[in-house]
């Protein structure tokens, strides 16, 4: 038997769901980087299962975009990451409060 | 038989790691993690017939974005314990996270094309060919793919910019 | 040939010429040149508007009686809608009377004011202020419409507030300035409205207009619209020319300059109220309930301040009394519908006030400045032309024949008893006020210039004026004794020269007056007999009375006790208006509109908006609180919310 994309549509939101709790709860800088990639996966997974639904290809292009933004991404935040890194001697985003009122 | 085994493995199997992600006390712990998620996630784009896809996202995803993470976290140091306190802002947290999957997921599965996607089937179809997938990319979306590459050019000399130390 | 009648402007811009020039450069005029140059611009100016009037007459003398009124409508000064107002002046026999007496009693007042303000400060000034005050006066008689009226109407107000505020470093001075304008204004809102309504029903201000366009209107015997047109304009005269009850500004305006008193407060701007009336006669013809009032008003504002002159002191306060109640006389005049003998008295007024107005004045220059009569005495012999001069405007007052007064207050008496719209009780009232008229003018004389001195001759030293001041007033006395002659052939079975000049312009009430029948001439005779015999027995009485020592007066002002504290202090009316009227606006005004309406709610809800933004902003800032995940929370929250709302809009469709 075939399995119906919204079993892969299901798993998608629960991946998201699962990056945005990672998100709010974790405190090292990088850790919640990750949690941004875990979203991003999950999106794309939604992606290709909706090329595949309708039986185009522009969804796996669009996946492909995703990737290329998502590593371009990746390197420039963990560069502010670094930067901070050096500046603040700690990799707890609570302490990067300078724009507290 | 095979496709639904897989299918549930690999589900299970990004779960967990995304579970990991959240429990793991190290971030190096969440690293690898991460990374077994990108691999469960690539075999489900095999299986969905996006076998280009799936390729592009081990050698791109999990083999160079990941690396430069657990780089970064190498080189930083980062084995600092984090400790979370679980708050008031977990509860919210979770609540949240739990509210938007549901209403995603509802949303997915009860509006229309949603309905006609849960009955179509997956996997009996032949693979998108990569011949297929390259004349879209360089026809219909040359633009945004040039682009792209002009993106990524900037990102590196924001990279370089930015992590350089002041002398 | 009529160039003056021509260009009537002429005569209206050479005092306004006059004040602008020793407005702009009296000062510099005074101290380069010398007073000279002031004088001879300020009295120039209105010699010179005087000979155009006398030029004006000449001319109108000879015009056809088609062609009076003359009408030239110089510019327009507005139109709006279906509403034409231009800047009109126009002459017939009642502009000429006034012409004549504002140019020429006002020249006499200008030529003494160089004698009488020689010592004071901001010469230049007054003069500048006396001919501004001109220019309105003859604007407002010549306008041939009501808002060119209303003009010098206004203009004669802030000249009065200017001049009687003159000395302005004074405080009384200042407030009596204040006063006058103030209390005005109540009755000019009455004229305003009185305006409105005249467009609204005839839908012109024009004279000659308005006139016409009535002529279909019959006499209304109830309150209809010209009844009301009628008695708001007659507010307004009852606050211009200080009738009950808003008289009590004039004595205060004698703070003033005794010229001002002399010139505006006697001769001129007060009796622009009985002017109005008279040239509105078409309109008061045909609403007797307004003539009643107006009647009603005169007779009992002529006995009321002649009551309030006897107990005065000041010599300048009995005179502003003197001149409410003469007012009163004219008032009854044309409410009576004796409109030509209210105007001859203005006339006769005009001469005989404004004579012991500058005769009093030439008193106070002797005495240095004293005004206080209880302070004088025996000045018969030391000042003797200001003496005999001020003795014939007192007889002339007091209605003494052959003098001015005479003829025209037997006129108005004598309309009161018998002419067409007869009314005994305001005769007896007029008669009354008659009697103590001649009592308190004889008062005056008596206290002023007989008996002993009641002052110290060593630091007062009395002299007489200089011919700039006692000049004009042998000129007034002159025209106070021969001033009268006009009405003298009735006495002989011929007809009054001054009704028969102005019947054409009372033409159309006279013809809706009620007809009654011509009263005998001896009746007529015999009434100006008891006139006359009043007259004399106030001479007496005060002969009796103030001729010698004042033990007499002294006793029984204290015998009659309260009611003597009671007119003494003028009925208390200054107190009972503070009361009542200036002290709660001053309550709504300060406590009410001033704390709690601008400080309270306007500032409030300016103050109370800031600070709502701001209290809101501090909430809000709050929000910035640099913790990132504080941020992404609210992120999440919104994702959901907007997930939820697209949910709702969209909805599933199975």
């Amino acid at each position: 038997m075939s399995i119906p994309i919204s079993y892969y549509l299901a798993l998608s939101a629960i991946l998201f769901g699962l990056g945005v709790v990672a998100f709010v709860f974790k405190r090292n800088i990088i850790t919640i980087f990750m949690a941004i990639e875990l979203m991003l996966n999950a999106v794309n997974l939604a992606f290709v299962a909706f090329a595949r639904a309708h039986n185009q290809l522009d969804g796996l292009v669009f996946v492909f975009f995703v990737i290329v933004v998502a590593a371009a991404e990746a390197a420039v935040g963990l560069a502010i990451v670094l930067a901070l890194a050096h500046s603040r001697q700690s990799l707890n985003v609570d302490r990067v409060d300078l724009l507290k009122f | 038989m095979i496709p639904v085994l897989v299918f549930f493995g690999c589900a299970l199997l990004a779960v967990a790691g995304a579970i990991a992600l959240i429990l793991a006390r190290e971030p190096i712990h969440s690293a690898l993690s991460l990374i077994v998620v990108m691999l469960a996630l690539a075999v489900l784009y095999l299986l969905l017939g996006a076998p280009f896809v799936a390729a592009v996202q081990i050698l791109v995803y999990a083999g160079a974005v990941m690396v430069l993470f657990v780089f970064v976290i190498m080189l930083l140091n980062a084995g600092l314990e984090e400790r979370t306190n679980f708050s008031k802002l977990m509860w919210v947290g979770i609540t949240l996270g739990f509210l938007l999957m549901l209403e995603t997921a509802h949303w997915l599965y009860h509006s229309e094309p949603g309905t006609a996607i849960a009955n179509s089937p997956a996997g009996t179809i032949a693979p998108a060919s990569t011949f297929d997938l390259s004349k879209l990319l360089f026809q219909q979306y040359l633009f945004p793919f040039e682009a792209t590459s002009i993106l990524i050019l900037i990102a590196m000399l924001g990279a370089l910019v930015l992590a350089r130390k002041d002398e | 040939m009529t160039p003056i009648l021509d260009h009537l402007w002429i005569i209206v811009l050479l005092p306004l010429l006059g004040s602008a020039v020793n407005g702009l450069v009296g000062l510099s005029l005074g101290e380069r040149w010398s007073k000279g140059a002031v004088n001879a611009v300020g009295v120039g100016s209105v010699a010179l508007s005087f000979l155009c009037v006398c030029e004006a007459v000449r001319e109108f003398a000879g015009l056809s009686a088609d062609k009076i009124p003359v009408i030239h409508d110089y510019f327009t000064w507005m139109i709006a809608g279906s509403f034409r107002a231009g800047f009109a002046l126009q002459v017939d026999q009642l502009t000429v009377v006034m012409l004549l007496v504002v140019t020429g009693v006002g020249l006499l007042v200008h030529i003494f004011s160089v004698g009488y303000m020689a010592h004071e400060g901001g010469y230049y000034r007054f003069f500048s202020y006396l001919n501004l005050f001109v220019f309105f006066m003859l604007n407002l008689v010549l306008g041939a419409n009501l808002l060119v009226t209303f003009v010098g109407w206004e203009g004669v107000g802030l000249c009065s507030y200017l001049l009687i505020g003159f000395w302005f470093l004074k405080k009384s001075a200042a407030d009596a300035g204040k006063k006058a304008f103030i209390t005005t204004r109540i009755g000019d809102m009455g004229f305003t409205v009185g305006v409105l309504l005249v467009f609204a029903t005839f839908k012109t201000v024009d004279y000659a207009a308005i006139f016409q366009t009535a002529g279909p209107y019959p006499v209304e015997n109830h309150l209809g619209v010209i009844t009301a047109i009628c008695l708001l304009i007659f507010m307004g005269a009852v606050g211009k020319s200080a009738q009950l009850p808003l008289y009590v500004w004039l004595p205060d305006a004698m703070e003033g300059p005794t010229p001002v008193s002399a010139l505006i407060h006697a001769a001129t701007m007060v009796t622009a109220g009985v002017y109005i009336v008279a040239r509105l006669n078409p309109l008061f013809a045909r609403a007797p309930i307004a003539m009643l009032v107006v009647a009603i008003v005169g007779a009992v504002t002529a006995f009321y301040a002649a009551t309030i002159g006897i107990c005065q002191t000041d010599i300048k306060k009995v005179l502003a009394y003197s001149t409410v109640s003469q007012l009163g006389y004219m008032f009854l005049a044309c409410g009576v519908g004796a409109y030509s003998a209210g105007i001859f008295h203005l006339m006769t007024h005009a001469f005989f006030k404004g004579l012991l107005f500058l005769a009093s004045g030439s008193v106070i220059h002797a005495m240095g400045g004293e005004q206080d009569m209880l302070k004088m005495g025996g000045l018969r012999k030391k000042i003797p032309v200001t003496f005999w001069t001020m003795l014939i405007g007192t007889i002339a007052i007091a209605g003494v024949p052959p003098f001015a007064g005479f003829f025209s207050k037997d006129e108005i008496l004598f309309a009161a008893w018998a002419g067409p719209y007869a009314n005994k009780p305001l005769y007896l009232l007029g008669i009354c006020a008659a009697l103590i008229t001649s009592f308190y003018m004889f008062r005056l004389i008596f206290l002023t210039f007989f008996g002993q001195p009641r002052f110290d001759e060593h630091h007062v030293h009395v002299h007489e004026s200089p011919w700039s001041m006692l000049g004009p007033l042998c000129i007034l006395a002159l025209l106070s004794t021969v001033g009268g002659w006009f009405a003298a052939p009735t006495f002989f079975g011929g007809s009054d020269h001054f009704k028969d000049f102005l019947a054409s312009v009372f033409a159309p009430a006279a013809a809706l007056a009620p007809q009654v029948a011509e009263a005998s001439h001896s009746l007529e005779v015999q009434f100006s007999m008891l006139a006359v015999l009043v007259g004399l027995i106030g001479l007496a009485l005060a002969a009796w009375l103030y001729l010698g020592d004042l033990e007499r007066p002294k006793r029984i002002a204290k015998s009659l006790g309260g009611l003597y504290t009671l007119v003494y202090n003028k009925y208390y009316v200054d107190e009972i208006y503070a009361a009542l009227i200036v002290r709660p606006l001053l309550w709504i005004s300060t406590d009410f509109l001033w704390h709690v309406v601008d400080e309270g709610m306007i500032d409030g809800t300016v103050n109370g908006t800031a600070d709502v933004a701001q209290a809101a902003g501090s909430q809000v800032r709050k929000l910035q609180s640099g913790n990132a995940r504080s941020y992404a929370t609210w992120v999440i929250i919104g994702a959901v919310g907007f997930t939820a709302l697209l949910l709702g809009l969209l909805g599933t469709r199975p």
